[in-house]
């Protein structure tokens, strides 16, 4: 019985990573109805942006989260600026193929510098520290911190989107940017602060799953799957139901790895196909 | 007067097809001016050229002598154009406030503020959190309307703001336009039904086909002259011709 409460524990933990990766996806696909392709590799570009420093300077992982979300913020308002605004339009094709693109390139500009080794963030004691809750469930001091960061930042961002100004242009772009125009309102302007506050979120997301798994040039991918999963699940356009989709998918992964060690990452798919097909708009959709 | 806003030989198109031809309007200082004409006339292109969601000549639109013609929708509203746009247009996931409170993005000064647009519209205080597309027609149009006041524009233009209201609601909004111009505040108003245009406005400007076909003092233009521009009749001072051609133009 301990061992399935643990289980789930560990797929909610698992699932604020997941959570972390979702809302930038959301908040992006939320305002601008474009799935940026390159998502996943931009959380492992992040994380290899933190790596040079650990490795050259020494410095702890933690330090760097700050400084890597900042440049990938400006990483991402210089991308939507200069490239991706062209591309957004009637068509939805254009943003895909462009973004397509930049995940071959980021991958392969990354295997060409670091080799495809897999490496990891070193966060020392951290790493293996856990937390002891009794009747025999033990659960990871790390996985936990990523956890509540996660839960934090999306509180952030829901308060952002709700309480501030600049959340409500975002909001009233995502509506109608023609509109929204008419209140002087730059719709550019505005899709290159979501892509900003998105890579943000990615870049956090990526220092953090850095230093929780190992990452190779290659795992861009994978992340953007669960990332998309998790938002699918949640529901388009509701922050706090792609968080809960996200832990909904970490759960099912947890899960079916206890099963059977191979059955992790197929039950999350699993999950995210039974949503899709009893409840296509997501769980915690807000329905019009 | 100096005209607040006017336009000179503005054209306008859409592709290949061109729905103004060489429009001169002049609204001043504090006028009321209403804009008639037949669907498919070029009133809502002609709004569309002042506010800067169509794409005409910069010289063709001037704003107190400067060029504005084909400045982006968000430089023009910080000029002090604003826009209540046809079918309202409120963003659909912001409540009645936040879609008020988004109309001062361009953040001008003046005497608009949330306090002063409940005080013309006090129902909309009581359903302020709300979400703006739950309320009724004519209350949506109060928010669309008090959403371009609290940009605190020089000039109002309002598309069809009596679209699909009832006559009593109508005549609620028309009744705000008063204490709205209070200030000095210019107006153009698209309407479909010309008496309540003629009563609200100081000047009329209809249009047809694209083109200016009457303009004058709303005191002054006759009803048959109106017809006659509506229609583009030749004899306009007959009336049972221009009864039969409106229900012709409305079959």
């Amino acid at each position: 019985m301990s061992e399935w409460i643990a289980t789930l524990i560990q797929g909610c933990l698992l699932g604020g990573l997941y959570a972390l990766f979702a809302i930038g996806l959301s908040i992006t696909y939320g305002v601008m109805r474009v799935v940026n392709i390159a998502h996943g590799d931009f959380i492992v570009l992040s994380a290899y942006l933190a790596m040079v420093p650990v490795a050259m300077l020494g410095v702890h992982p933690f330090v760097l989260v700050l400084p890597v979300a900042l440049l990938m913020f400006g990483v991402g308002y210089g991308l939507q600026r200069l490239l991706l605004n062209r591309t957004i339009g009637p068509d939805i094709l254009p943003p895909l193929l462009v973004t397509f693109g930049l995940s071959i390139l980021i991958q392969n500009g990354l295997l060409e510098i670091f080799s495809a080794d897999s490496q990891a963030l070193q966060v020392g004691a951290l790493s293996t520290a856990s937390l002891d809750l009794g009747a025999g469930i033990t659960i990871g001091a790390f996985p936990l911190l990523v956890f509540l960061v996660s839960l934090l930042l999306t509180l952030a961002i829901s308060l952002l989107f709700n309480k501030t100004p600049v959340g409500v242009a975002l909001r009233a772009t995502s509506d109608d940017p023609a509109t929204a125009g008419l209140m002087g309102i730059r719709a550019k302007h505005v899709y290159a602060l979501a892509m900003g506050l998105s890579f943000a979120l990615v870049a956090i997301g990526g220092v953090l799953s850095g230093a929780r798994t190992t990452f190779t040039p290659a795992s861009g991918p994978a992340s953007l799957l669960y990332a998309f999963e998790a938002v699918v699940i949640g529901g388009m356009g509701s922050l706090w139901g792609t968080f809960a989709g996200a832990v909904i998918l970490g759960v099912a992964q947890a899960v079916g790895a206890e099963l059977n060690a191979g059955l992790g990452v197929l039950s999350g798919h699993l999950v995210f196909l039974a949503v899709l097909i009893f409840k296509p708009t997501g769980l915690f959709a807000r329905t019009k | 007067m100096k005209p607040l806003l006017s336009t000179h030989s503005l054209e306008a198109r859409y592709g290949d097809f061109q729905a103004l031809f060489g429009i001169d309007v002049e609204v001043g200082e504090g006028d009321a001016v209403a804009l008639i004409g037949a669907n498919g006339a070029g009133k809502s292109t002609l709004m569309k050229s002042l506010c800067g969601q169509m794409a005409v000549q910069g010289p063709s639109v001037l704003l107190e002598g400067q060029a504005i013609g084909g400045l982006p929708p968000h430089e023009i509203v910080r000029r002090g154009i604003a826009m209540v746009p046809e079918g309202r247009k409120l963003f659909r996931s912001l409540s009645v406030e936040e879609n008020l409170r988004i109309g001062a993005f361009a953040a001008r000064k003046g005497p608009w503020t949330l306090g002063r647009v409940f005080g013309l519209f006090p129902i909309l205080k009581e359903k302020r959190a709300l979400p703006g597309t739950s309320l009724s027609g004519g209350q949506q149009q109060m928010v669309a309307i008090g959403r371009a006041l609290m940009s605190n524009p020089r000039l109002l233009l309002c598309d069809e703001i009596s679209l699909g209201l009832s006559p009593a609601v109508i005549q609620d909004i028309y009744g705000a336009l008063p204490s709205i111009r209070a200030e000095g505040l210019s107006v153009v108003i698209v309407e479909q039904d010309i008496d309540t245009a003629v009563r609200s406005a100081q000047h009329v400007y209809c249009l047809m086909h694209g083109r200016v076909s009457l303009h004058g003092a709303s005191h002054a233009v006759s009803k048959q002259q109106i017809s006659a521009a509506y229609f583009g009749l030749e004899e306009p001072e007959d009336v049972t011709t221009g009864m039969g051609a409106k229900q012709g133009a409305a079959a």
